[in-house]
């Protein structure tokens, strides 16, 4: 609220520049993972199952032998990966009918943001569960499972801020300039509404992400042998009493991945908007 | 108030209409075909004449609009037909873990009502200091842990090596504790900030001032004056909170190995039992619904306002 200095705030704030480095850490494994990982995340030794830390495997590994390192590793291209085809096919999805819906107007409006409101009134997470039974296990099905829990948070999102956006003077003076309807809403009404839009998504990563992992954790999300952090727990459950650190280690990667999207996302939202993003979890 | 109530529940009819539409379209798309799934999980040989039989069995055969109107019926008469697994009616089996499954989700919602109100005041309180850091620092945390993770942990801790509390199964008071704890966190820190960023803003505006010219004394500037207008955002949040939490106690229950719906339903979802399935989202979202309609009649108890509005959707 207060207009603080760009840079007396950074001074200020060490877990933000810790997080953002971690997020570049992150990324750059995540890209890399398959040139940087020491072993094949799937490689099955079955002579060397359940290894403690070592100098050769310096994570152990787990019940079939697999380095965990690697399989961290390898995790971080497969979390960001999904959640990226995630937030992007959400924003692209809300804002493409969020648009539509608040531009057009009449019943074409009506009718969408009924749509909408049908899906808002499911517990989110529930409804993911459901549609990965209705579509099916597996990634392609937990991206859609999860963009259809999302989209339409976004859709009427969007389309209140082009409603906003359209009844602005400045619309008026580019009409009465003789601008194309089509140029005035790719230029002056879709580009400021997506750049909001964009942020919002990044705030939400995070939270995409727990579900990504929670889903599978239950065995309904990504399938193994996938080195995901979420099914690297589910599949070390019964190694959790002689091996806890099967269990903890992937999770730790998910606090961290989580915590390094939310805590740059939290500053942004600070900064920016305070009324942005209110509300949702 | 009566009025208001009133309309608020006519006004649930035309949104669980629409509840049961996107269930029952969801369930008909893709490649999924219920008949199949019948005779796998019976472990009827899938010929052609099996198929056949199965769908008229099912009443796949009949115009979908007919299908809809019934199912539609039966659902509102709590009848999804048996389990394609064990054959017994869905409704009796859910009913039966539905208790266990409120219990830990009612406890979840407790404790976060009940942490996030002292926390969130005083962080807001001593803004600046150490209790607003640390339950930033908490809230971060809070907020980005996957609450399965946190169950593991806490079972770690708090059952292993320190033996304080028991890891599994339902019980006494002491077994429902990490559960509920795990799934709460996150619920506990958005709220608790929640409260914080409305107590903060409600600190700088005018009334405040006044209160402070009168020279009343802090406890009651706050806990009459500020405290309570910034309550409107966290109770409407309360709503939201009891998804997050219907969500988590599904997650919570596999850890914990917690007899509730959330554990039978994670088998179903995972053979595709279509009559679980159906039933179990439609319980979760119908209490969902009147979690959020209580909300919202307590949003209108506290602030008048919102019952002289129109009271439509707002």
């Amino acid at each position: 609220m207060t207009a603080l200095p760009l840079s007396a705030g950074r001074r200020r704030d060490p877990l933000l520049w810790l997080a953002l480095g971690l997020l570049a850490f992150l990324v750059v494994l995540a890209v890399f993972a398959p040139v940087l990982t020491p072993y094949d995340p799937n490689a099955i030794d079955l002579d060397n199952r359940l290894a403690p830390f070592s100098a050769s495997h310096w994570l152990g590994t787990d019940h079939l032998g697999r380095d965990v390192l690697s399989r961290l590793m390898a995790g971080t291209r497969v979390s960001l990966g999904s959640v990226l085809v995630i937030a992007g096919l959400v924003l692209g999805t809300g804002f493409v009918v969020g648009s539509v819906s608040g531009w057009l107007g009449g019943w074409v409006d009506s009718l969408i943001m009924r749509i909408c409101e049908a899906f808002m009134t499911f517990p989110t997470f529930i409804l993911a569960m459901f549609l990965t039974g209705v579509l099916g296990r597996g990634m392609t099905n937990v991206v859609l499972a999860i963009v259809l829990t999302h989209w339409a948070w976004y859709a009427r999102i969007t389309r209140g801020m082009v409603q906003a956006v359209k009844g602005r003077e400045y619309i008026a003076a580019a009409r009465l300039a003789g601008g194309s309807r089509a140029g005035i809403f790719t230029r002056h009404i879709a580009a400021p509404v997506l750049n909001q839009m964009l942020i919002l998504a990044t705030l939400d990563i995070g939270h995409m992400l727990l579900h990504v992992s929670g889903l599978s954790f239950l065995g309904l999300g990504i399938q193994p042998p996938t080195p995901e952090w979420g099914v690297m727990i589910s599949d070390a459950r019964p190694h959790f009493w002689t091996n806890p650190g099967l269990v903890i280690l992937p999770g730790a990667m998910i606090l961290l991945t989580v915590l390094a999207f939310n805590i740059p996302g939290d500053r942004l939202r600070d900064r920016l908007d305070p009324t942005l993003a209110e509300g949702r979890a | 108030m009566i009025r208001f109530i009133i309309k608020r529940l006519l006004a649930l009819v035309p949104v669980l209409l629409a509840v049961s539409v996107v269930v029952f379209v969801l369930l008909r798309t893709g490649e999924n075909d219920p008949a199949m799934s019948y005779l796998r999980l019976s472990g009827i040989p899938p010929t052609d004449d099996a198929l056949a039989d199965a769908r008229i069995a099912l009443g796949l055969d009949r115009p979908v609009l007919v299908q809809y109107l019934d199912w539609l019926g039966r659902a509102v008469r709590l009848d999804f037909g048996r389990s394609y697994v064990t054959g017994a009616p869905v409704t009796d089996h859910l009913l039966h873990y539905l208790p266990n499954t409120l219990y830990l989700a009612g406890v979840s919602l407790f404790l976060t009502l009940a942490l996030s109100l002292p926390l969130g005041v005083a962080a807001a309180v001593w803004r600046g200091k150490w209790p607003d850091h640390l339950t930033r620092l908490l809230a971060a945390v809070g907020v980005s842990a996957p609450s399965f993770w946190l169950g593991f942990l806490f079972i770690l801790i708090f059952s292993v090596k320190l033996g304080w509390l028991p890891s599994v199964g339902i019980g006494g008071p002491a077994h429902v504790i990490m559960p509920a704890f795990s799934v709460a966190l996150m619920s506990m820190c958005i709220n608790m900030r929640l409260l914080r960023g409305g107590m903060v803003a409600e600190m700088s505006s005018r009334h405040i001032l006044y209160a402070r010219m009168r020279g009343l004394p802090p406890r009651v500037i706050v806990g009459k004056h500020v405290l309570r207008n910034s309550l409107i955002p966290v109770v409407t949040a309360i709503g939201m909170h009891v998804g997050e939490i219907l969500g988590g106690a599904v997650v919570a229950e596999i850890v914990f190995s917690w007899p509730g719906v959330g554990r039978y339903a994670v088998s179903a979802i995972y053979n595709r039992d279509f009559p679980v399935m159906q039933c179990f989202i439609l319980m979760m979202t119908v209490i969902f619904v009147f979690a959020n309609l209580l909300t919202d009649i307590a949003c209108a108890a506290i602030d008048p306002r919102i019952r002289l509005d129109k009271g439509g959707n707002a």
